[in-house]
């Protein structure tokens, strides 16, 4: 009966912890993308002179049906993401007309208050990031086949950067509350786990930011040429 | 020791609001909160002024009648303790108190800083118990329950319906006060034949109800006079989509002789 | 006038399983003809309301709540009795109506209580079938503990939350009922007044307490469970917005107000602390299973308890009472703690307290196993005195808890109007001059659950009710009259608030009516209390308006109706000159300075009847009979 499956799955994917789930879910396919794209990212700096990585890159680029399967897949989280999180804030918004004249927080911290701020700024990023990375744009000198240059060349640009810190400082704090909302949305709370979870979040949000912005400062420190 | 109250005057639903200004001079430590307001609405009275309407009734802190939200914070500075249970005693010489009613698009005030939660009792009609009609339950022993099982169901059922969670949530979301029913019920063997379909009409009229969404704040636990925790939204959230993904679709039955 | 009890003949324990075949039924299709008014939705009106729903009658309930499951019933923190003999303890039925009969000092219907006896078990049954989550053992059956007056462990209990979980049961119940369409709340709303139509019971009239709308709503039964009238004396452990008008309009209407003076002083409350307190808390009564109670041998002590040593404590309960000891019944442990103040050896702040101490349960069980037991109580009692009873003795008080007395009901829970059904607290009850603990909401669940859907069927089956709108001239003119008398209370403009007087009346009553009655006592009551009256209506102020939520002309109505109700008690207690259970009258006590009853002169139901403002009511006796327990002196030694 076609009519009863479109009434469950609108029924599902439309109410609060329905959206909430979508949220948790694309949140966990683009949670693996950043580790992913971090852990190519890093070959820059096996001391080869960027063979590797660039042979990672051409890796990808010969394989364009498991690259376009991909970006399909984390375009399609992504809008998604974004999407259900303007219609959530929206809602959530109209749910408080009139606003406290005081608010005390006693328990939310500041990640989980300015997910709807940190995560605007980072979409903003990923723009520039293909811009500069991807399609090279905004790059001062881009070479299609020739990744580690364009890395170091791009870095090396004090702007560039400091943009790029200050992004992966907010994907640290998206992902210090994301990664453990995420799984609270789905369910996955218990007090023998809870500490664990909760640390671990932390500590895998500082890993991924440490990570990642350990290679513009490489750069700039000229510790990678 | 002196108070200041700004206190939120509204005379209705569709009336603006504003914060007014009232001193109270001699509030005593050992005076509750409520009595402060008491004393200030016999003084207000006296002098032709309408006192506050605030919403209070048994004032041992277990109907959830009563909630103020006290300089931001529903209920007051003191964990775990409704406003009628909140002293003065928590409070310092010269402080400056803002009183906001609990404010939510599903809680409409009425007056002052009594609102209307009856959204809360629909969203319990729309499945919040367990369907055995009067009379036809098996001796009470029948089924044992470990006390583990019965402890966790008891510390979601202390929910007293209060609202804090919905005035203290930044989205104005029910979650807390839903998951806690959900799950009181849901652990118990008696609320298993339900446990699903229960889920998934509750939180639809919850929604409906104009609540926000979680974001997982975890400002519900804070504010909850019961110590209710978030643990049973994880529940509820399994429960949820359990029901959303696996349970097969209602068929209608044909009447039988 | 004749009291007709309409007990059933036979043995008592055969009398309701015969009466239960002799009511006459309502064939299912014909139910949904009928509707019945519930007011009150705590465990009596919910329970009540619920099954009405289940077996398909249309429901209308009402409550001043802002949702029916803030009914006072929530607060009850001790247990529920059930003579379940789980303990395998020597507990039956016969036991536990034994027990209530006596506890309540023989002013009690033998045959209701018994009754309640049968009932109880299937209570408890239900309720774990709602998911009522009872503390259970390890083994996953479900846990007993013992309570005042008892020497069996038959209360069943969820935490120090009882009444709230019993509750929500009924309330969850009654949700669905509502969901289904069979019973429509009204909350918010308060009972104003009752219409008779042809001398039976067909409607009410309400306000809308947040738009002040008054509107009559009828039916074909009224319900009444809207609890009792503790707040008579201002300060007591009701919630504050407990008050008597529902069964005072009735009252005023034709019903009987049976034995008044009975209410209940509650042992362990937290004392008062000062001239702003608005209410008393109460702790439940099973912290005197493990808690010792105790006052200084010395008068005007004034060392902290450490320092007071072994030898000079009087542990007067267990002194006087050896075999009860400190788990005597209210009543007695009530006295008892009021006469130790009254020797000058109270403690605490205005020497109006007496220790409750943990000390040697802490050091023989752990504290972990007494923070299991009461941790939520020894909390409350933290919050509010910001003392830790762990460490030092909790300080306790009596307070005014419970009324035992309330409209006189037959076996059937009718009143003597025709159709006016009163149950739980807000009836005369079966708990006689005093009752057992756990037995308020045994009572309240039973008259709900098990006994009114079978009785009403009676009445509605046997009845030729003609159909009454709200447009039926007694429905207009008592409309009226409610209208009047607010319009009334709003006009005169005085200068004292409702409260002022309410406080007042309540000092009269507790200082004359209390633990301890005696004619004088009582004649001053009988005379100041209309003086106050008079006042009340002279110089009250009411600010607002009536089309709008205006709580001071809500209060300012219960408080209207405590004067005119509080009279009544005194001249109640005033004309019962014995002692009996919560009423103790000075004159009428054993050498010892024990209650002393009077079954010669007193063994009755004493019920009031209205007949006229200004008019001294009616005395009507219904005499108590008792064929399976022997009146004997209580004696708790």
């Amino acid at each position: 009966m076609g009519g009863t499956s479109t009434c469950w799955v609108r029924q599902l994917f439309l109410s609060s912890i329905g959206k909430k789930s979508v949220m948790a879910v694309t949140g966990l396919v683009l949670f693996g993308f950043v580790v992913g794209h971090l852990v190519g990212n890093l070959q820059v700096f096996i001391p080869d002179d960027g063979k590797k990585l660039n042979a990672y890159a051409a890796f990808l680029k010969a394989n364009a049906g498991v690259l376009w399967g991909a970006r399909i897949v984390l375009l399609a989280a992504l809008l998604a993401h974004v999407g259900i999180a303007i219609l959530l804030a929206l809602e959530n918004r109209g749910a408080r007309p009139v606003a406290y004249r005081v608010k005390t927080y006693r328990e939310a911290s500041y990640a989980a208050r300015t997910m709807i701020i940190s995560g605007p700024l980072i979409l903003l990023y990923v723009v520039y990031h293909l811009l500069h990375f991807t399609w090279g744009t905004v790059h001062p000198s881009f070479n299609h086949d020739d990744v580690y240059h364009n890395v170091i060349t791009g870095f090396q640009q004090p702007a560039a950067s400091a943009v790029y810190i200050v992004a992966m400082a907010l994907l640290g704090l998206h992902l210090f509350h994301g990664l453990w909302s995420m799984c609270q949305s789905l369910g996955v709370n218990h007090p023998k786990y809870n500490a664990l979870l909760r640390a671990g979040s932390a500590a895998v949000a500082s890993a991924i930011t440490i990570g990642y912005i350990a290679i513009p400062v490489a750069v700039m420190a000229k510790l990678l040429k | 020791m002196r108070i200041t109250l700004h206190i939120w005057r509204q005379k209705g639903p569709h009336d603006a609001g504003r914060l007014v200004t009232y001193e109270v001079p001699d509030a005593s430590p050992e005076m509750s909160f409520l009595e402060m307001l008491d004393v200030l609405n016999e003084r207000l009275t006296a002098k032709g002024e309408e006192p506050v309407a605030f919403d209070h009734d048994c004032r041992e802190g277990i109907c959830g009648t009563c909630g103020v939200v006290i300089n931001g914070i529903p209920h007051g500075p003191r964990a775990a303790t409704t406003t009628c249970q909140l002293h003065m005693r928590s409070f310092r010489d010269g402080d400056h108190l803002t009183c906001e009613p609990w404010r939510a698009r599903a809680f409409p005030v009425i007056r002052d800083l009594a609102v209307d939660r009856s959204a809360f009792d629909r969203i319990v009609e729309a499945g919040g118990f367990i369907g055995v009609n009067t009379g036809s339950a098996p001796d009470g022993n029948s089924i044992p329950i470990p006390k583990k099982t019965a402890d966790l169901s008891m510390d979601a059922a202390a929910c007293i319906g209060c609202g804090a969670c919905v005035a203290a949530c930044p989205n104005a979301s029910a979650m807390l006060f839903v998951a806690a029913k959900i799950s009181h019920l849901g652990l118990l063997p008696q609320g298993q034949p339900e446990r699903f379909d229960r889920a998934a009409k509750m939180v639809a009229r919850m929604d409906g109800e104009g609540f926000g969404n979680c974001t997982n704040t975890r400002e519900c636990e804070a504010a909850c006079p019961k110590e209710i925790g978030v643990e049973f939204i994880a529940r509820m959230n399994r429960d949820f989509l359990r029901a959303g993904v696996a349970d097969r679709p209602e068929k209608a039955t044909a009447g039988g002789a | 006038m004749e009291l007709k009890s309409n007990v059933p003949e036979g043995p008592v324990e055969k009398k309701w399983e015969k009466h239960r075949f002799d009511l006459k039924l309502v064939n299912p299709a014909n139910k949904r003809k009928y509707t019945i008014l519930v007011v009150g939705t705590g465990l009596a009106g919910a329970s009540a309301a619920a099954s009405f729903g289940e077996l398909g009658y249309n429901v209308k309930a009402f409550c001043f709540q802002d949702s029916p499951r803030r009914a006072h019933s929530i607060a009850a923190q001790g247990g529920i009795n059930a003579a379940k003999n789980y303990c395998n303890d020597g507990d039956s039925v016969h036991r536990l109506f034994y027990d209530t009969v006596k506890g309540g000092d023989y002013r009690a219907r033998e045959a209701n209580v018994h009754r309640l006896a049968e009932i109880s078990v299937s209570i408890i049954d239900q309720c774990v079938a709602q998911g009522v989550p009872f503390a259970r053992e390890y083994g996953g059956l479900l846990a007993n503990r013992s309570f005042g007056g008892t020497q069996v462990s038959r209360t069943f209990y969820a935490r120090g939350q009882t009444g709230q979980q019993l509750l929500l049961g009924a309330y969850q119940a009654m949700e669905r009922q509502i969901g289904t369409g069979m019973v429509k709340v009204f909350p918010r709303t308060e009972m104003l007044d009752l219409v008779l139509v042809n001398g039976a019971a067909r409607g009410i009239v309400t306000r809308n307490l947040v738009t002040g709308k008054i509107e009559t709503h009828t039916g074909d039964a009224v319900v009444l469970a809207t609890g009792g009238y503790a707040n008579v004396f201002y300060l007591s452990t009701n919630a504050k917005g407990c008050n008597v008008m529902a069964i005072w309009r009735a009252y005023r209407r034709g019903a009987l107000m049976a034995n008044p003076c009975y209410t209940q002083i509650h042992p362990t409350c937290i004392p008062v602390s000062g001239e702003y307190q608005s209410k008393l808390t109460l702790m439940s009564e099973s912290l005197r299973n493990d808690g010792r109670i105790w006052v200084p041998m010395k008068k005007d002590d004034a060392r902290p308890a450490s320092q007071i040593p072994e030898s000079e404590r009087d542990y007067y309960l267990e002194r006087r009472y050896p075999s009860f000891g400190n788990l005597v019944p209210r009543d007695v442990a009530s006295r008892a703690a009021k006469a130790a103040c009254d020797e000058g050896r109270g403690v605490g702040p205005g020497k109006l307290g007496v220790y409750l101490d943990f000390a040697d349960a802490i050091r023989r069980l752990g504290e972990k196993t007494i923070a299991d037991k009461y941790g939520n109580l020894f909390e409350m009692y933290e919050r509010i005195t910001d003392e830790n009873p762990y460490k030092v003795p909790m300080r306790i008080f009596p307070a005014s808890h419970y009324a035992m007395g309330g409209l006189w009901v037959d076996y059937n829970l009718m009143s003597n109007i025709p159709g006016l059904y009163v149950l739980g607290e807000a009836n005369f009850s079966d708990h006689g001059a005093n009752r057992l603990g756990a037995s308020a909401l045994m009572q309240g669940l039973a008259d709900g659950y098990f006994i009114v859907p079978y009785t009403i069927g009676d009445y509605l089956a046997k009845s030729k009710l003609e159909k009454v709108g709200a447009d039926h001239p007694e429905a207009k003119k008592v409309e009226a009259e409610a209208n009047e008398r607010l319009k009334k209370l709003l006009a005169i403009k005085g200068k004292r608030t409702p409260d002022s007087f309410h406080k007042d009346l309540g000092k009269l009553m507790w200082d004359n009516c209390g633990m301890a009655r005696n004619a004088k006592g009582l004649e001053t009551n009988l005379q100041r209390i209309p003086e106050l009256r008079e006042e009340f209506w002279k110089n009250v102020t009411v600010l607002g308006a009536g089309e709008e939520f205006n709580q001071s002309l809500e209060k300012a109505g219960r408080v209207a109706d405590f004067l005119e109700f509080g009279e009544l008690l005194c001249l109640d207690a005033h004309h019962r000159r014995e002692s009996c259970g919560g009423h103790f009258r000075e004159e009428s006590q054993t050498p010892e300075g024990e209650a002393l009853r009077d079954d010669q002169n007193f063994c009755y139901v004493a019920a009031w009847g209205f007949k006229g403002d200004g008019q001294k009511p009616e005395l009507n006796r219904e005499p108590l009979t008792f064929e399976s327990v022997h009146l004997t002196q209580r004696s708790y030694k």
